[in-house]
């Protein structure tokens, strides 16, 4: 499964994308993000405040508590500043 | 209709075609954002970056809610991303209603959505490089008023 990362996110840690095998432990949204922050130091800081963030799951903005299970693109959005 | 596009549009063009498209409208709102360069904050450029496929998907769900909320006719919006010029549309809204009250608030209620739910990053460009936006407090305030 692939995770994105957009705007400062995608600058702080250097890239725009990870290709990751998650173990079966992590079920949800909100497991995935504690996984990706427990093995990337630049993340974790970057997600302090991880309210700030919305998640999608094959590009639709879901809530935390969504299973992972089958997703193809998790994506990680900071606060959006668009119109 | 929902556009998101690196390309340049003609904002008025789109409204005669949408208006031209429509029937038993009797009302037409439209919202143009441009670039801004101002003599105290003078940017060169705004970069804007862009989650392409869910934007699409999220501009249609909120032009779906404005429909149903405001009982438009249709609604339309445009958006662009890439690096655009001070005096470059950013983006448009466009709402059909059978009376004007409606056309406005759907109009409202759509640049309200867009600028925290719609997955685009501003960027300015300035001679000193280029800066993040920061989200603002006043427009999840202005987005909360809807709910």
């Amino acid at each position: 499964m692939k995770v994105l990362y957009f705007a400062w996110l995608r600058e702080r840690l250097n890239r725009a994308s990870d290709e990751i095998d998650p173990p079966a432990e992590v079920k949800t949204l909100a497991d995935l993000v504690h996984w990706l922050r427990a093995r990337d130091e630049a993340l974790d800081i970057a997600m302090a405040n991880p309210a700030l963030f919305k998640l999608s799951r094959d590009a639709r903005i879901v809530s935390p508590d969504t299973p992972i299970a089958g997703a193809r693109e998790i994506a990680i959005l900071p606060p959006m500043t668009g119109g | 209709m929902i556009r998101v596009t690196a390309d340049p549009f003609d904002p008025g063009l789109n409204a005669n075609r949408f208006q031209a498209e429509s029937e038993g409208a009797g009302a037409m709102v439209t919202f143009t954002g441009i670039v801004r360069s101002t003599p105290d904050r003078p940017i060169t450029a705004l970069v804007l970056e862009c989650y392409p496929a869910l934007a699409e998907h999220e501009l249609a769900e909120m032009r779906d809610r404005a429909i149903v909320r405001f009982g438009l006719i249709d609604a339309a919006i445009t958006h662009r991303h890439g690096r655009l010029l001070p005096g470059d549309t950013i983006m448009q809204v466009i709402t059909l209603a059978p009376h004007r009250r409606a056309a406005f608030e759907g109009a409202a209620f759509l640049m309200d959505y867009l600028k925290t739910d719609a997955p685009f990053w501003k960027q300015e460009e300035t001679e000193n490089g280029l800066e993040w936006v920061a989200a603002k407090s006043e427009d999840d305030a202005a987005r909360g008023r809807w709910s």
